[in-house]
């Protein structure tokens, strides 16, 4: 098992590598940083705006593949250069860094875990109410772009608050700036401005993964083993947790890694609406400024955020397809 | 699998015909693209699904007649108001009626959407089947590439590479999103051929010495049609999907031209307070998704009644 995954390792690490490596280039040839100086007023000397942007490493008018190689050896240095108002692109990253992986994290686990609950319990009850509801739902979802079910939801929360005369659900924002109180009243706080950007993304990955699982869990339902689980003396209860929601795991869990880059972009979407200051926001912004080491920047945090999604997930396949282990 | 017209009129709905058993009556088998359509006409999801999409293109195409306002026009004595008989959307904060704006935008959407589908489908069709037909290199090249693309979201590299294409025509757009779509389908086209390959019919041609883009293009590429056409089908709400994503973020379709998604953005500051501005460019964008999925889904249940999905 170790040596798979090994191997799985070394085959992310090369492709993070070479994606990252694609992004800066095309970031460098696509992107004008210069263009920021010359739109000042009073226009700065061409010759200040050259120094300037050769020192950032910025320079248009230094080859890209040298430009590539002084940001690649300062990447491998940990350092991934400055942001074309010259300040370090690493402090940034640290600011946004939690702010998206929380997003993430929530979203993968509430969402992972209730779409594969949905899923199996609708494939049990199929041709059900319950299995059609599930289904219907998930299919509308599915037709909702991010941005339009992030605005939908903040409708319905502004609807809400206004009924109830109470500000439950907050939608700018991270938490609200100045707020005075203590411990408790920052936890709330930070509660009702998370409840809505995560149940955008939840909502989608429930859909996601309850369609998987149930047509994975279908495939299974009708097998021997399920059935010799149950003559054995289980529970139908326990041979369906036990045996067959397992089973149908191994399919569910190979697609995460495809997910985690539409939930990436998802991410994005939400950040931006929400206004929570984190990488995907960070990315709109910097391409819009044409700041060429920040978009590389998140683009190496997007590979890499999926690199470890593809990892946990060969992690998962090697602990329930035993094949794997032993081979 | 063909079954006797006049046996069929006789089956129940929801029965299965079993080809294999029916005595064939040459003179009169059904063929197999009115098998499909009677079995997508059962499922009454995926004929909603249709009606939706017929009205929908109706409605971008001839609705802008309809109107009197063009999308360019500014109604100077109307900003910001309400869905009216004058102006039935509603108009923006400059004028701009929304009636003709968003059937404009849902033009472009729908032109981008399927332009995108088509191109895509084929490009993976071709280099899915040459790669699993020929194996090596370009085998190899291709998963090599399709895996990148794992790593790396296409969103991300479309809106790094957007500065190159402002200002020129929305046709590169359209290159770039079909050349980031046809990965995944292009796999599958890829195993589906794999396992093409060993059939007698194929190696029957590849004995007789038929040239292999030949072999592809009469035994491998029809066979595999009722996937090719499902997925042209899907692509088409997964590159509407692309496109308003990142007009949304000025990314794709730039002023002065609209698409939906730069509509639903404008919107979206003033959802709650100018809810006209938002409501009906996403209503219609989501019922688009919506109904080209249920067509989707349709189809590929009547092409393929064993799928189950």
């Amino acid at each position: 098992m170790a040596k798979f995954l090994l191997r799985r390792l070394a085959n992310y690490v090369i492709l993070v590598a070479v994606a990252t490596s694609c992004a800066y280039i095309l970031a460098a040839i696509s992107l004008h940083p210069r263009a920021n100086f010359e739109g000042r007023n009073p226009p700065p000397p061409e010759a200040a705006v050259d120094a300037r942007l050769t020192q950032l490493n910025l320079n248009d008018e230094t080859p890209v593949l040298q430009r590539y190689k002084t940001w690649a050896k300062g990447v491998l240095h940990g350092d991934f250069g400055k942001t074309w108002e010259g300040e370090s692109v690493n402090a940034e990253m640290g600011r946004r860094i939690g702010v998206s992986l929380r997003l993430l994290l929530i979203a993968t686990i509430v969402g992972g875990t209730l779409g594969v609950l949905a899923g199996a319990w609708g494939a049990i009850r199929q041709y059900q109410f319950s299995d059609h509801a599930v289904t219907m739902l998930s299919f509308v979802i599915l037709s909702i772009p991010v941005f339009v079910l992030a605005v939908v939801l903040e409708i319905a929360a502004v609807g809400f608050n206004n009924a109830t005369g109470a500000k439950v659900f907050e939608y700018t924002g991270e938490f609200t700036p100045g707020l005075q109180g203590g411990f408790w009243t920052h936890a709330v706080d930070r509660v009702q401005h998370l409840i809505l950007p995560s149940l955008t993304l939840i909502l989608g990955e429930i859909a996601i993964f309850s369609r998987y699982q149930r047509s994975a869990m279908l495939d299974v339902l009708g097998q021997d083993f399920v059935r010799t689980a149950q003559a054995k003396g289980l529970r139908r209860r326990g041979a369906l947790l036990r045996h067959a929601l397992r089973t149908a795991l191994i399919p569910a869990v190979t697609y995460f890694i495809y997910n985690f880059g539409i939930l990436i972009v998802g991410a994005t979407f939400t950040e931006k609406i929400f206004g929570w200051h984190g990488m995907g926001e960070w990315f709109v912004d910097s391409v819009t400024r044409q700041d060429t080491n920040a978009v590389a920047a998140v683009t190496c945090f997007a590979a890499i955020m999926i690199l470890l999604a593809g990892l946990i997930s060969d992690v998962a396949y090697a602990m329930l397809d035993p094949r794997i282990r032993v081979s | 699998m063909s079954v006797p017209s006049d046996q069929l009129a006789t089956i129940l709905p929801g029965q299965r015909p079993d080809g294999e058993e029916a005595a064939l009556d040459e003179t009169r088998i059904a063929s197999r693209w009115s098998l499909v359509l009677r079995r997508f006409r059962r499922r009454r999801l995926a004929m909603a699904g249709l009606v939706v999409l017929v009205f929908l293109f109706l409605l971008a195409f001839v609705g802008p007649y309809l109107g009197q306002w063009t999308y360019t026009d500014h109604d100077f004595n109307a900003f910001l108001q309400g869905p009216s008989l004058d102006h039935w959307f509603g108009t923006t904060q400059t004028g701009g009626d929304v009636y003709a704006l968003t059937l404009r935008g849902m033009q472009k959407s729908l032109v981008i959407g399927i332009l995108v589908a088509l191109i895509s489908t084929g490009i993976a069709a071709v280099v899915g089947s040459f790669a699993g037909y020929m194996g090596g290199w370009i085998d190899r090249t291709l998963m090599w590439f399709v895996d990148l693309m794992l790593v790396l979201p296409s969103f991300l590299i479309i809106a790094i590479l957007s500065p190159t294409f402002r200002g020129k025509t929305w046709l590169v757009f359209v290159v770039l999103l079909a050349a980031f779509l046809w990965l995944v389908t292009a796999r599958i086209v890829r195993g589906m051929t794999i396992s093409l390959r060993e059939r007698e019919y194929v190696l029957a041609a590849r004995y007789m010495g038929v040239p292999a883009h030949r072999i592809i293009f009469r035994h491998i590429l029809p066979n595999i049609s009722s996937l090719l056409i499902v997925d042209a089908t899907i692509n088409v709400s997964a590159a509407v999907i692309s496109e308003t994503g990142l007009s949304y973020f000025g990314f794709g379709v730039q002023p002065p031209d609209v698409s939906l998604g730069t509509l639903i953005a404008d919107g979206t500051q003033s959802a709650t307070t100018y809810p006209w501005l938002f409501g009906f460019a996403a209503g219609i964008l989501v019922a688009l998704v919506l109904a080209v999925n249920l067509v989707g889904d349709g189809l590929r249940d009547a092409l393929d009644p064993t799928s189950g999905f």
